[in-house]
């Protein structure tokens, strides 16, 4: 242990606000001795992968978008990948492109959830976004627009804001009409104001400077912003097809926490908007780097707090895709495909995408049409390791802080990496003594 | 004397938080809400909290011991409480968990580490406490959720269907699904969605929950008249409906 400093802080966050799902942050630093720093996940556990076992495939993708809802539709998309690769259904060109649309909206609501909702209040100095409308009115009634807008995208595309109902294994059951196609088209291309808004705001918004260089873990394609299949590419190095996923999420049981956690090259990684931007980003948008260079966000980018500002970039990449996608289906709409059939009843498979915190894993064993084994990987499980090394990082270098403040470094920290606690079925309830 | 606004206030328990989504959704399209309510409480999107509610709106089914102490401490302090989305009103999708042994459902998730946490069957919340309303649907509909938020301002309690969705269905002359040999629970499940999967071709997954005395023997007679496999009903069945159908079973399991 570095730090010098011979005060003691004792910190306990009982249920961390303005996070999905339940955690506890806890830290106990006595005469520079760090003896424990923790994320405690206190959500009550879910047995997803234990409930779709026996389950028709068919169900599988509902059953699974109920993991999240906020991530339902990237828990959907792995989820019919993972049947499809199972039972050798390649779908449609059209298909993949609506499913990327479905992706993008969800991509663009949870940042835009993320970055207003969940972080601006900490670096405006208010409890939440509530005592905004009135201080900043401008700055909500932008986010509830920006936020109505992406919603209607994953509504027009999956029948539905929350838990996709139309997309199925090998299509769509349903297709939006073509006016609801060009109808957001046209809208997505006037809230590029409200993007270029964004940029601005939070420009000139300071976040905490600390830096934890670790490992970088995104999916990658060639000649896109990959959120869909593609392989698993690391910063230090190395690329694994999808189907070796386990081979880098290493997910084990952590004696000293009882939460499993992920490792691959080196103790933790990281996974998200800050991963893919360090990774992927030539293959951003063109607007999408003129926002990072305006916000001052370069790659290799190694502060965790800067995730928030790496999601404002996608989110200008997602609305210029979005564009291009719409625009290429609008002139004639969509045409009306049936779902493809499957060419074998029984199989495994692995489906990934890119969800807002970071790669998402589903992986099954079918046999005779029924789930026979279900792994699910969130980026939040695989997150925890590396949301904890940073913890212990950052307790000796600010502890000459008063308690309140280093508590809110903390808290900023875990609400950087957008935990998606409901989603980490995997996590265990852990309990210190 | 301009009157106190209600406090309003969110609670979650086991569940995707999908429900207060679309509680953020439903302020989206009508954020004059925020003017007629206060909120008080709501984690997910708050860090203020309070101490008496006029009205508390649950989300999540309760899944552990310690879960009761706290809807029981929610209950207390509130005037009206509404078991708000699937989770809370039936047991949800936490419900599938009943059919299985818990032990068993822990092993395959946690393996040896199954042991360091406590997970119980599911129960919808109006097991623990008295609930005064709730707001269906996997997630709850936005529009039902307004229609509720003003109820509940005039002093009344929200409206909530007890007809089938059928009756949705042919107000929009939908082609049956059942007709088509496609898997439906329409004809058991609480109207209020608009019928809004069977309107995409999906068929009725009952996330509302069943109508008053639904009439299982002749849904399973309608599936077999148009070719749907037993067993797919079975399966459909237990989605949304397995603590609904079983509630039984679960009280034997927790008293064992």
């Amino acid at each position: 242990m570095k730090a010098v400093k011979t005060e003691s802080i004792q910190i306990d966050i009982q249920h961390l606000t303005r996070a999905e799902g339940h955690g506890n942050i806890v830290v106990d630093f006595d005469n520079g001795e760090l003896n424990e720093c923790a994320l405690e996940i206190v959500e009550a556990p879910r047995f997803f992968e234990a409930l779709l076992r026996g389950k028709p495939y068919q169900q599988a993708s509902h059953i699974a978008s109920r993991i999240c809802g906020i991530c339902a539709v990237t828990h959907a998309t792995a989820s019919l990948r993972a049947c499809e690769n199972a039972l050798g259904i390649v779908p449609s060109p059209q298909t993949t492109q609506l499913r990327k649309l479905n992706i993008l909206g969800e991509m663009l609501d949870s940042h835009i959830l993320h970055v207003y909702m969940l972080v601006a209040p900490d670096l405006l100095d208010v409890k939440s976004i509530v005592p905004l409308a009135s201080s900043a009115p401008e700055l909500v009634l932008r986010a509830l627009k920006m936020k109505k807008l992406a919603g209607d995208l994953c509504q027009v595309v999956g029948g539905r804001h929350t838990h996709p109902i139309s997309m199925v294994p090998g299509g769509f059951t349903h297709y939006p009409a073509g006016e609801s196609l060009s109808d957001l088209h046209d809208r997505l291309v006037d809230l590029r104001q409200e993007m270029d808004a964004t940029v601005d705001t939070f420009q000139d918004l300071r976040f905490p400077e600390f830096e934890n260089e670790t490992e970088y873990l995104a999916l990658h394609a060639k000649g896109e912003y990959c959120f869909i299949d593609g392989e698993i590419v690391s910063s230090d190095g190395g690329a694994w097809p999808i189907e070796k996923y386990q081979e880098v999420t290493n997910e084990s049981v952590v004696h000293h926490s009882t939460a499993k956690h992920s490792r691959n090259q080196r103790r933790s990684y990281m996974v998200g908007a800050l991963a893919r931007f360090n990774l992927n980003y030539t293959d951003l948008h063109p607007k999408a780097r003129s926002a990072a260079s305006a916000l001052d966000l370069k790659p290799k980018c190694v502060n965790p707090y800067l995730n928030t500002v790496a999601q404002i970039v996608e989110m200008v990449h997602c609305v210029e895709e979005a564009i291009a996608i719409l625009a290429q289906m609008t002139p004639d709409g969509n045409a009306v495909e049936l779902p493809v059939v499957p060419r074998r009843a029984s199989g495994e498979g692995v489906g990934a995408c890119e969800a807002p915190r970071g790669t998402l894993y589903h992986h099954y064993v079918i046999q005779d049409e029924a789930i026979t084994f279900a792994n699910c990987i969130t980026p939040t499980a695989q997150n925890l390791a590396n949301i904890e090394e940073d913890m212990r990082l950052l307790v000796p270098q600010f502890c000459d802080r008063d308690k309140e403040t280093l508590s809110h470094y903390l808290e900023m920290l875990v609400r950087a990496y957008d935990p998606c606690i409901s989603c980490s079925t995997h996590a265990l309830e852990v309990r210190f003594v | 004397m301009k009157k106190p606004l209600p406090k309003v206030a969110f609670f979650d328990f086991t569940g995707c938080e999908g429900c207060q989504l679309t509680v953020l959704d439903a302020l989206q399209t009508h954020p004059d809400l925020l003017s007629a309510v206060e909120i008080v409480e709501f984690r997910e999107a708050m860090s203020e909290k309070t101490d008496a509610y006029d009205v508390a709106f649950i989300e999540g089914s309760c899944t552990r011991v310690s879960d009761e102490t706290r809807l029981r401490c929610i209950r207390e302090r509130s005037k009206i409480v509404v078991a708000l989305g699937a989770c809370a009103h039936t047991g949800g999708v936490n419900a599938m968990r009943n059919n299985h042994i818990i032990d068993d459902l822990k092993r395959v998730v946690y393996e040896e580490a199954s042991d360091h946490f406590e997970a119980h069957h599911t129960r919808p919340i109006s097991e623990v406490i008295l609930i005064d309303a709730f707001i269906p649907g996997c997630p709850i509909d936005r529009g039902e959720f307004v229609q509720a938020i003003k109820a509940l301002c005039m002093g009344t309690m929200p409206v909530i269907p007890d007809y089938p969705i059928c009756l949705e269905c042919k107000l929009h002359e939908n082609a049956c699904l059942l007709q088509q040999g496609k898997a439906c629970l329409g004809p058991i499940t609480r109207a209020g969605c608009g019928a809004l999967c069977p309107s995409l071709g999906i068929g009725c997954e009952g996330c509302r929950g069943t109508i008053p005395n639904p009439n299982l023997e002749a849904l399973e007679m309608i599936f077999s008249e148009k070719h749907c496999a037993p067993h797919e009903l079975r399966s459909m069945l237990s989605l949304f409906l397995t603590h609904t159908l079983n509630p039984k079973e679960v009280l034997a399991h927790e008293s064992s």
